[in-house]
């Protein structure tokens, strides 16, 4: 049995007064492919149909999308990965508004990226080579600063559902502590005293969906543990 | 025709990519009115993908290391038709670069004494090739691309750069003098077509590894500025010269980074052997990139090739421990397991060959001002035009690039862009308006589509361009096969005039998006296939089986393609750096 | 820096350790409390008013009295901040939570020390 049913949620608000589920037959030939191959088969069938994708090796984010319930890449999730009774239902990453179709406006987790600041800051002035850091204090940005922006954790988040404005998010966060940890950042006063409000931090329950659908496998619920430390330390 | 809603800026920068983003990073901390704009949020760029390093000589694996040694190598790597002029700004102005992105926050990896960590790469030597295989790269594990497109996007928040993510620009508006003075561009959220005005309009676009069927290249490598460029009626430079990277991943084409082999892995054929032994004795894996895809396919073509159908090679890893591997390339063991199903740290990677670089581009100077040529042959610069990393040809990289040199590519020359537009700016200059003609000449390809009734839709039709270019001008080239090829795209050409755009909505239509690139597409395959055709040698990575040499007496030459009568004629080389002497021609072996 | 005019604690930190805080104090007094009945299995009113006239007593149950007070003050806080999105709704359940909460605790302590 090669033909894949495969359900893609529908919605153009120039044509469409609400979202709709339109099934596809997609004839795989067996091959175990990736969930953007379907999409891109089926783009060829009805044009009309849009979603994001750009580098289709994973390390780009564009692609992120709701696969069987399960936020992911398309295009490094295989076939057999996700398809359960020969179905594949596609939707849009969950709690941002739809655009159209599998695309998401991104602009609150964008916001809440910029809000914590991403970008290094120390006020000394630079040497006139690189400035040093130890492998050690390296390794500490290890599992950090490869996030790519995807917002398949953030969406999978409840927190980040129900405050998307107030609650940074788990990918917001990750990159807040990448700066908190990297040995070269001289404005960790700051940088936490901009986030031990109720809402920024704190908002996290621990559930760990984060982790659970992160497709480069970080783990921003750990990195949330170690701010919550930094803040906790810094007041007690 | 309705009023156009018309933004203004002081530069506007097509592409948020690696050079895009340092340029426009530049002018925005100079307090230029600067935007971005970019068809896909600025950090989903195919910089992002570059995985090795940027090259550069830091002295940081070893402190005796100097910049004229990198300068020699990629001479040399370049078949001796880089501008030496433009290599010497770029190695020497590297380190430069170098740290203010490690100032910025890049994530290098570190040595022992917290200086960055840097790995061999093919084509590197100490002392002009006298002093053995160099280590030359800086990288932040092999996700260099990713931590240095971040890191400079970053900056450009940092320094309220202002973004048009998710636009699409059409093509060029050029004034009755020929100058540029803006650009037609989508705002594919909404639709809406704006008329963006500028007195410096930047081309840093990016590659269009798209025209082929395999390559490393992302989804989104349309070749977009080229495409603007020779619609405009500018020439573009050396477009024959295309990158085949040795180690794309058999079948998916996914790029494996050469730093495989800087760290220690090598290539075998199906006996095991370590072929490259044989091709390149002193350099082996890695020689030139152009050396080591050729041997690849000539393992392949003499039935040394692995696998069922014996069409590929093996890239042997696990020798280096699993330790080395998960330190140093954790993101090639996460690609290989999920494209190639299979596990470096236990068996070798199947791959071959695959369509990764576009060393030719729009012609420019070390400042980023994009050329034309005159009727008597001399450079003029195109007013209000500039064009920086991938999409331009300064040319640094001639017939061949060298692992490592388009990130620092990247950097160096969309800095010295920056730079040289922000004086330009405060020198004051004035290009006449654009005419409602003149608007309405870059809003013809849109019209088209727009209007279109029917005909052969986009997915076939650039289907069969990437399958003509695939099996017409691949690794190895040949006349009679490249004429028949040259003839092909012709009548594409003709089909695609008349192609359909079945889906007019407004609201983010990638169909609208994807017809416009396949014009872009087009422009960047016949300018390849006319240029390939016609240099009659083989140099760097343009390999005739017919004319098996180079022809330094005919060919030490850049090519320059007229998109008005689709001819090809030469620009002489620089042979004239300013600080060291010239670097003369010499058989190129590793 | 999100800030809220029904945020009980100081700052996030504070309302994170009330929480914890609170929590450890409840823990202790349900294990006071089973390990107390499970060492007198024939519990009278004598003996369970007699336990509640020691001090100590009722100084840890007023503890713990406030504890569940405050851990319920900072928990319904979050949970009406996540779900009740309309604000003046919102802020009233809010205030209906923190008067019933200030009349258990005033009752509360008259019941502890009238034993």
């Amino acid at each position: 049995m090669s033909t894949l049913q495969v359900s893609v949620y529908r919605y153009n608000p120039e044509s469409d007064d609400a979202p709709w589920m339109q099934d596809f037959e997609i004839d795989t030939q067996g091959r175990d492919l990736m969930v953007l191959n379907v999409l891109q088969m089926i783009k060829e069938q009805d044009s009309s149909l849009v979603y994001r994708a750009s580098c289709r090796e994973g390390v780009c984010g564009s692609d992120g999308m709701n696969m069987n319930g399960k936020n992911g890449l398309s295009c490094v999730t295989p076939l057999s990965e996700v398809v359960k009774d020969n179905r594949l239902v596609l939707r849009p990453l969950p709690g941002l508004p739809v655009i159209r179709d599998l695309i998401i406006d991104m602009s609150l987790f964008y916001k809440q990226y910029e809000r914590i600041q991403p970008y290094l800051q120390n006020d000394e002035r630079p040497p006139s080579i690189e400035r040093l850091q130890s492998p050690e204090d390296r390794d500490k940005l290890d599992g950090l600063y490869e996030c790519i922006l995807c917002a398949c954790c953030s969406t999978s988040c409840p927190s980040f559902w129900w405050n998307p404005d107030k609650f940074v998010g788990p990918a917001g966060l990750l990159q807040a502590y990448r700066f908190l940890a990297d040995s070269r950042d001289t404005h960790t006063q700051e940088r936490l005293s901009e986030l031990d409000d109720p809402f920024s931090v704190f908002r996290c329950r621990g559930i760990m969906n984060c982790v659970n659908v992160c497709p480069k496998g970080l783990n921003p619920t750990r990195a949330i543990g170690k701010i919550r430390e930094m803040l906790v330390r810094n007041t007690a | 025709m309705t009023q156009l809603r018309t933004l203004t800026f002081d530069a506007i920068i097509i592409g948020g990519g690696g050079s895009g983003l340092r340029a426009a990073l530049q002018l925005a901390q100079s307090g230029k009115q600067t935007a971005v704009l970019s068809k896909v949020f600025p950090t989903r760029s195919h910089t992002v993908s570059a995985q090795g390093g940027i090259t550069c000589a830091i002295g940081s694996a070893d402190p005796n290391d100097d910049w004229r040694w990198h300068m020699y190598d990629t001479v040399k790597g370049s078949d001796y038709i880089g501008d030496q002029d433009a290599i010497e700004y770029m190695c020497n102005e590297g380190p430069k670069a170098v740290f203010e992105l490690e100032h910025m926050g890049l994530p290098f990896s570190r040595f022992d004494n917290g200086r960055i960590y840097q790995r061999p790469f093919g084509g590197q030597s100490k002392d002009y090739g006298k002093g053995g295989q160099a280590a030359r790269t800086c990288a932040a594990a092999d996700r260099t691309g990713h931590a240095l497109l971040h890191t400079l996007y970053q900056n450009n928040l940092k320094n309220n750069t202002v973004f048009l993510n998710e636009w699409y620009a059409v093509d060029l508006v050029r004034n009755a003098n020929n100058d540029v003075v803006g650009v037609i561009a989508i705002c594919m959220e909404t639709g809406e077509t704006v008329l963006i005005k500028s007195k410096a309009t930047v081309l840093a676009t990016g590659g269009a590894g798209r025209i082929y069927a395999s390559t490393t290249n992302a989804l989104i490598n349309t070749g977009d500025g080229i495409g603007m460029a020779l619609r405009a009626g500018f020439p573009v430079q050396d477009m024959e010269m295309w990158q085949f990277h040795p180690t794309g991943i058999y079948g998916a084409g996914t790029l494996v980074t050469e730093g495989c082999r800087g760290e220690g892995g090598y290539l075998i054929n199906k006996d095991g052997e370590r072929f490259m032994e044989r091709y390149a004795p002193n350099a082996k894996d890695l020689a030139g990139r152009d050396v080591v895809a050729r041997s690849m396919v000539l393992e392949v073509l003499e039935g040394r090739g692995c696998g069922e159908n014996g069409d590929h090679v093996m890239l042997k890893l696990d020798h280096l421990g699993e330790d080395v591997l998960m330190k140093r390339l954790p993101g090639i063991v996460e690609l290989s397991r999920t494209f190639a199903h299979v596990d470096p740290v236990k068996e070798p990677i199947p791959v071959v060959p695959t369509c990764h670089y576009m060393m030719g581009g729009i012609p420019t100077n070390v400042n980023g001002q994009a050329l034309t040529v005159d009727a008597d042959g001399n450079d003029r610069v195109i007013n209000g035009l500039f064009a920086c990393g991938e999409a331009a040809c300064v040319s640094v990289h001639g017939s061949n690039r060298l692992g490592g040199n388009s990130l620092l590519d990247l950097v160096v020359f969309g800095r010295a862009a920056g730079m040289h537009i922000e004086e330009t700016l405060n020198q004051g200059i004035e290009y006449m308006e654009a005419s409602q003609s003149d608007i309405d000449a870059a809003m013809k390809r849109l019209n088209r589509w727009n209007e279109s009734g029917s005909g052969e839709t986009v997915p076939e039709l650039k289907r069969d361009l990437q399958t003509i270019m695939q099996n017409n001008f691949g690794v190895f080239r040949k006349e009679d096969n490249m004429q028949e090829g040259v003839k092909k795209l012709d009548d594409l050409r003709a089909r695609i005039a008349n192609a359909w755009l079945p889906d007019k909505s407004d609201m983010f239509n990638t169909a609208r998006i994807e017809a416009l690139e396949l014009d872009n597409l087009m422009e960047v395959a016949e300018a390849t296939a006319i240029a390939a055709l016609e240099r009659r040698e083989s140099r760097g990575a343009h390999s005739r089986e017919d004319y098996p040499d180079r022809d330094d007496d005919n060919w030490l030459k850049h090519s320059i393609y007229h998109p008005a009568d689709k001819t090809l004629s030469k620009r002489d080389v620089n042979f004239s750096p300013k600080t060291v002497d010239t670097f003369q021609p010499k058989i190129r072996t590793y | 820096m999100v800030i809220n005019i029904l945020n009980p604690g100081r700052n996030g930190v504070a309302d994170w350790m009330i929480q914890r805080a609170s929590a450890v104090i409840l823990g202790l007094y349900t294990i006071f409390m089973v390990a107390y009945m499970m060492f007198h299995p024939d519990l009278d009113y004598a003996a369970w008013s007699g336990l509640f006239s020691h001090l100590w007593m009722k100084v840890f149950t007023l503890l713990a009295l406030l504890s569940i007070a405050a851990h319920a003050w900072v928990g319904l806080w979050i949970v009406a901040t996540d779900y009740i999105k309309p604000a003046a709704i919102r802020f009233g359940a809010l205030l209906f939570v923190i008067l019933a909460l200030f009349v258990f605790v005033v009752w509360g302590v008259q019941v502890i020390w009238g034993v």
